[in-house]
């Protein structure tokens, strides 16, 4: 038994990207900047998760970017009603490659308790590929502290050899949600409430 | 002569040490451009009109003659507030500021500045 036989083969190809994507994520970990952009509520619990008692600036996170040219991360923190949701998804279709959404808050994830509203979006995962739900109405700012450990847990163990950002042919940008004569028209395969 | 010397390497270093990190943004980061995301950002908004807003010169001109007001309201406040104090010289003083802040008025009038064209 040589040595060579001793690496399992689907990890022969990934000596050299390990060390490499490691890094990469390291990086990408300790510096997500988040959009600055507050929706409802739960924002006042994001601001309050930057402000010193939390210090949401130990993880690398302090600058909440004014522009989402320069952002990774969407914090979707509150209601999204229907008049909000196209902008929230051009927002997100502005932001470069790798982005993720974490959705924060009751409403964020479901609607919460103004699901049956006439103007909610039940869940902006209706729009947006979320990565993390944070539950709470609101979310204490430890949650959302747990829900970013959780968003950077994933990008470390994310590798560039599977990222969708680098791979050719694959169409990241998202329909915006248009009006209709009933309101907002919902996704393919959706009933409104 | 090595001082100088050392002041140009860290001025070379300083140089280098930024092109390095923006040529490997350059070449690791993703390319996805997309229609929605070249397009103008504006709050996440659809832009209504031009995004290069042209301004009318005609309005330089009347900021420059605001100016003259402005010039007259910063001397005059702190004038007025030590005047008791200042007595006749300040008043003929103030007179003369005023007479040559007015000239410039009726220069500007004179030319038809005031006019809207």
């Amino acid at each position: 038994m040589t040595q060579q036989d001793m690496v399992p083969p689907e990890l022969q190809r990934n000596v050299l990207i390990t060390p490499v994507d490691w890094i990469y994520n390291l990086g990408r970990a300790g510096s997500v900047w988040p959009t600055m952009f507050g929706l409802a509520c739960c924002a006042f619990e994001m601001i309050v998760t930057l402000t010193s008692r939390y210090d949401l600036a130990r993880f690398g996170m302090e600058f909440m970017r004014a522009s989402p040219r320069q952002t990774e991360l969407m914090i979707i923190s509150g209601t999204v009603t229907k008049k909000m949701a196209p902008q929230v998804v051009r927002l997100y279709d502005q932001m470069p490659e790798p982005k993720y959404v974490l959705a924060m808050g009751a409403c964020a994830i479901s609607g919460g308790p103004f699901k049956d509203g006439y103007n909610v979006v039940p869940g902006i995962d209706k729009y947006l590929p979320v990565d993390v739900y944070v539950p709470g109405c609101p979310p204490r700012p430890e949650s959302l502290l747990d829900g970013v450990f959780k968003l950077h847990q994933k990008m470390r163990n994310e590798t560039i050899r599977t990222s969708p950002w680098y791979r050719k042919g694959v169409e990241r940008e998202l329909p915006v949600p248009e009006y209709g004569p009933q309101g907002l028209v919902l996704p393919k395969g959706e009933k409104s409430a | 002569m090595t001082d100088y010397a050392l002041i140009g390497l860290l001025l070379v270093v300083a140089a280098i040490f930024p092109l390095v990190a923006l040529f490997l943004a350059f070449l690791l980061r993703p390319r996805k451009p997309a229609p929605v995301k070249k397009s103008i950002y504006e709050c996440g908004l659809e832009t209504v009109g031009e995004t290069w807003v042209r301004f009318r010169v005609q309005y330089y001109i009347y900021a420059l003659i605001f100016l003259v007001f402005d010039v007259e309201t910063v001397f005059l406040y702190p004038w007025a507030v030590a005047y008791g104090q200042l007595g006749l010289f300040a008043l003929v003083e103030m007179f003369l500021f005023l007479m040559v802040l007015l000239g410039g008025l009726v220069y500007a009038w004179r030319k038809g500045a005031l006019e809207w064209v």
